[in-house]
Order: structure tokens, then C-alpha cells, then sequence
């Protein structure tokens, strides 16, 4: 398992580097859900190291401390942490 | 959804409720986001063997990771800067009242580990010291002894939390 898409409304594409084992992650997704959007999420701390490395260099390219959750929109813009208000900004647009 | 039985995540949240009162912290109110936070911690105890942050990205190496094993290096300087530490599990009296809620914080972990520069007993003041001072890297607990206390009698953590200070 890596990318795990869920299905919902099409907004811009939206890519979440998360922890399976993070509160403010799973909150994050349960935004997300709630808002009904589709998105991708990878759970980083889940991956075999080969693919975890590579993953983290993702993340840290888009974020250097490499923290979680990571929100990646459109490839072009990311939102670190769970940022309620900003999220529910973007997909409302 | 959780992974571990709800049983075995409430006898944690009992005990870790229970030490962080007697050491002047606090438990989030928040049990459901409480309880998922501690089977996050079981989680990486059974993957890594010890309870790395459940919110920040474990190497599965002990010596890397000491610093954000639960409760980490950062959470007292969080509590102080935030009323919460990283992930939340740790709230400040307001929060634990109920009063205020808690928040996401930034990162305070460096990305790179930072080397902290060891004492060395050039002082003559210091070198006569009767015990070397070891302190706490969680807590700021200081103690003077041969060697630190397998845990620490404030914050529960383990021996190798603690750094020479003196």
C-alpha cells in the first residue's frame, strides 16, 4: 500500500502525506471526508524503509522539517499541519 | 477505529493521567482524540519498541529518536510557548479545565539533530564536586549522583533522557 485514493467531489488534485498514527493527521482527513472532496493520502510511517526515505525526501522537498500532516494542492502549493480554516478555503473555491 | 483493544488503551490513559497529574502535567480532556494518540504510542512501542511522538515520523533508530520518544524533549517548552505539546496529548491547567481548546502547534524539532556540547570538567569548582549533576532532558529534573535514576521520579523518563549538567 502506498497511494490510497478516496473518492469524492472533484476539486484541484490533493495529495496528503500523513501518519497512521497521528491525531491532527486523522483529524485532517476527517475534514476532508467531511467536506467530501477526492483525495490521495500516503500513510509515510506505514512504508518499508526503501520507499519511506524516498516519500520523506518528497515531503521535505515541499517542507523541510518534514512534519505531518503535509497537504500537497495541485502540486504547486502545500498547507502544513491541520489547518482547518485554510482547507476549508480551498476546496470551497 | 482503533488498533489495540479499548481496555488496553484506557489502562494507559489511567496510568499516564495518573503520573502526569502527580508531576504537575496534563492529560488532553479530549478522550477520543486522547485514546487515539495512545494507541498511536502502542502502535510505535510494538513497531520501534519504544513510544515514539505519534505524530512525527520515527526512524526506528533509538539513539535518533530519543528526543521524541513520549514525552518527548519538546514538550515542556511547548507547554509553555502553546498550552499543548506537539501532538497534543500534554495540555496546559487552562486546557485540562476545559477552558480553552487545544491547537495544532508548529515544529519545534529540528530537522537536523543539534549537538549538544558535554561539560568538561576543566573547573576545578566543578571537578570537586562530590557527585556529578545529571538533568533530565524532558523535565529539567537535576539530581546529583554516580549515574542517573533508571526513571525519572517527575516525568517517568527513561535513563538515557538524562545528559551531564554538572
Amino acid at each position: 500500500m502506498t497511494v490510497v485514493h478516496v473518492a469524492g467531489r472533484e476539486t484541484v488534485p490533493l495529495l496528503l502525506y500523513a501518519l497512521s498514527t497521528c491525531g491532527w493527521c486523522k483529524k485532517t482527513r476527517a475534514l476532508l471526508d467531511e467536506l467530501g472532496v477526492a483525495y490521495d493520502y500516503i500513510y509515510v510511517n506505514d512504508l518499508e524503509d526503501t520507499r519511506k526515505a524516498e516519500v520523506r525526501a518528497e515531503v521535505a522537498k515541499w517542507n523541510s522539517q518534514c512534519s505531518f500532516p503535509t497537504l500537497i494542492i495541485n502540486g504547486t502549493e502545500c498547507i502544513v499541519g491541520y489547518q482547518e480554516a485554510r482547507i476549508r478555503a480551498l476546496v470551497q473555491e | 477505529m482503533t488498533t489495540h483493544e479499548l481496555s488496553t488503551i484506557d489502562a494507559l490513559l489511567q496510568r499516564l493521567a495518573r503520573e502526569a497529574e502527580e508531576g504537575g502535567y496534563h492529560l488532553n480532556p479530549d478522550v477520543d482524540f486522547t485514546r487515539e494518540l495512545l494507541d498511536g504510542l502502542l502502535v510505535n512501542e510494538g513497531r520501534y519498541g519504544y513510544r515514539a511522538c505519534p505524530c512525527r515520523l520515527a526512524s526506528g533508530d533509538r539513539a535518533q529518536d530519543l528526543d521524541l520518544i513520549c514525552p518527548c524533549d519538546y514538550r515542556d517548552p511547548d507547554l509553555d510557548e502553546f498550552g499543548a505539546c506537539y501532538c497534543a496529548l500534554y495540555v496546559s491547567a487552562e486546557i485540562a479545565r476545559g477552558e480553552a481548546a487545544a491547537m495544532p502547534i508548529p515544529e519545534r524539532r529540528p530537522a537536523e539533530p543539534i549537538a549538544v556540547p558535554q561539560p568538561t570538567a576543566t573547573d576545578a569548582s566543578l571537578a570537586a564536586l562530590p557527585y556529578p549533576v545529571w538533568r533530565c532532558k524532558v523535565c529539567g529534573y537535576l539530581c546529583a549522583r554516580n549515574h542517573p535514576p533508571a526513571t525519572c521520579p517527575v516525568c517517568k523518563a527513561g535513563k538515557d533522557r538524562f545528559e551531564r549538567f554538572l
